[in-house]
């Protein structure tokens, strides 16, 4: 009897895969919570289809999209606006981020340096940069420059906060090293600190641009420059056909900007890798060509 | 030599605890000559890495003295301590290479004690250090490896790098962390053969934690064991017996 007792122990202290009751629970209640607030808001697939019919007539009204040459005098004027917000905003606020992020490091600076750092980078990050630039409006008035601080603010506070973990997460043995050379705190941070991050600095870097650039496209909405308010003011007049022609102009610089930033990366991140890529192509062009001259002759 | 003598460290009373009142050093009293190579053997945990970061202030020493030049070690900070550092060169277990550099901006991260932080930043260094860089290079026959970055190297030639970035110091003393741990035995003993060629030609002492005891009696005039914080053996190789060795390592099955 005792031999069954300790196997029937056995076989209880043996169940291969234990039920996560408190995980489930979780889900069953996240799934009852989403139905109880669609009811809550009236999201119901009768609604949806009602308004099928409306969303028809605006996309009908949006084809073909206006892209008259006084249309597109005003599209260029506003895209180059975003332009130079987004990459004045980039360059201030990444300028500004590197130190902020540097005094926010846990495992370079002391604790009275970090939390003063860390507090404006979580103020920073408090607000979407639409609400940021609605102060803006109000305390410098109509314009780029509200854009433009709204957009150095998110970045601060998007930059300063990636930048700084990646700092805490270095390897200490090479900054070790550096500083047992007898290295001051500013040839510690250049030798032994910043080798170590400035790869993903960059990523970081041309990911806040993309992300300033579609940003900058938007802000113009609440008055602070860009193609935002020519955006905004043709919703308000149902000049529809001028929305579209605006929505592909911004898909259209969107996407050309990521493949720009996406080639900068290439270049930066690994610059050793891509010569050899380069010497790589070089060669296999030459050896082609031999091996063509090879098989004519 | 007996110029090089003042390149001897004297440690008196040094103590080191990382918790209150378990001391990793418990109050090691020691003269290390300012000439050869001084291997410091023991087990794992014994605080030799310990003892040998405290000389360089790596890390801050409990209390107690560390006399080398006339000055107290222990107690040194901010540019004094900097100006200490630039005369003793490290050589680390793990390279701690900074593996995003090249290997000639890793050894010239020797001079960084010399040169200004702005003028390092743009690679302005003295074109001297920059000769004495290659020689270096050459002489760790790592001279086709200048332009290629510290992570694609081996460990052997990764080492190679870190001696020449600690030589590059012009060091006074030569500190070795367990240099040949994380190597092959044919490449440690090529290591040690470099190590000590490059030291013994400038009159460097070295002082180096190390593991391999035949390695240690093979290249080092003095030999300082170690156990519980405390050291229990100082004399020349051939003053080593198995008797010292079941007392700094415990146990004797795994002597042959």
């Amino acid at each position: 009897m005792s031999d069954r007792d300790s196997a029937h122990a056995l076989n209880v202290a043996r169940v291969a895969f234990i039920p996560k009751w408190p995980l489930r629970i979780g889900f069953i209640l996240l799934a009852v919570y989403v139905v109880w607030a669609m009811g809550q808001l009236d999201v119901t697939w009768a609604r949806f289809v009602d308004g099928l019919s409306a969303g028809q007539k605006f996309l009908g009204r949006m084809f073909p999209p206006n892209f008259s040459a006084e249309k597109v005098e005003m599209i260029t004027k506003g895209l180059l606006e975003s332009i130079q917000i987004a990459v004045i905003a980039t360059v201030i606020g990444i300028g500004l981020s590197l130190p902020i992020g540097l005094l926010a490091a846990r495992n370079l600076m002391p604790p009275w340096v970090v939390w003063p750092a860390r507090a404006l980078i979580a103020v920073c990050r408090s607000f979407h940069e639409v609400v940021i630039a609605i102060i803006f409006v109000k305390a410098v008035g109509f314009g780029a420059v509200a854009g433009i601080g709204a957009l150095v603010v998110g970045s601060i506070g998007f930059i300063s906060k990636l930048f700084a973990e990646a700092i805490e997460e270095i390897s200490p043995k090479q900054v070790e090293a550096v500083r047992a050379s007898g290295a001051g705190f500013f040839a510690v941070l250049i030798y032994g600190v910043i080798p170590q991050v400035f790869s993903r600095f960059l990523g970081f870097a041309s990911y806040q641009f993309d992300s300033n650039l579609r940003h900058s496209t938007m802000i113009g909405i609440v008055g602070a420059g860009g193609i935002g308010g020519s955006l905004f003011s043709a919703f308000q007049r149902f000049d529809y056909d001028f929305v579209c022609a605006i929505l592909l102009s911004v898909i259209a610089l969107i996407v050309t900007a990521e493949v720009v930033s996406n080639y900068v990366r290439a270049l930066f991140n690994d610059n050793l890798a891509l010569l050899d890529y380069l010497r790589n192509r070089r060669v296999a062009k030459l050896s082609r060509e031999k091996s063509a001259a090879l098989g004519a002759s | 030599m007996t110029a090089t003598n003042n390149r001897s460290i004297q440690i008196r009373g040094l103590t080191k605890e990382y918790k209150k009142g378990v001391p990793v050093l418990n109050g090691i009293d020691l003269d290390i000559p300012g000439d050869g190579i001084t291997a410091i053997i023991g087990p794992s945990g014994t605080g030799k890495s310990t003892l040998i970061r405290c000389i360089n202030r790596l890390i801050d020493p409990t209390s107690g003295q560390i006399l080398f030049q006339g000055q107290d070690l222990a107690q040194l900070s901010g540019v004094p301590l900097r100006e200490a550092r630039r005369r003793i060169g490290m050589i680390f277990q793990e390279y701690n290479l900074v593996e995003r550099l090249t290997v000639m901006e890793n050894v010239l991260t020797g001079r960084l004690g010399y040169v200004s932080a702005f003028k390092a930043w743009l690679r302005k260094f003295p074109q001297e250090d920059i000769d004495e860089a290659f020689a270096l290079l050459d002489a760790v026959g790592l001279g086709n490896f200048v332009n290629q970055r510290a992570d694609g190297l081996s460990g052997g030639q990764r080492q190679r790098v870190g001696i020449a970035r600690a030589i590059m110091q012009r060091p006074e003393i030569l500190l070795a962390d367990e240099p040949t741990s994380s190597l092959d035995p044919k490449t440690s003993v090529e290591i040690m053969e470099i190590m000590a060629d490059m030291a013994g030609c400038r009159n460097i002492p070295v002082i180096v934690n190390i593991h391999n005891v035949a390695l240690a009696k093979r290249f080092c005039q003095r030999m300082i064991g170690m156990t519980g914080g405390r050291v229990v053996f100082n004399g020349s190789p051939a003053e080593l017996t198995d008797d010292h060795l079941k007392e700094i390592y415990g146990g004797e099955d795994w002597l042959e």
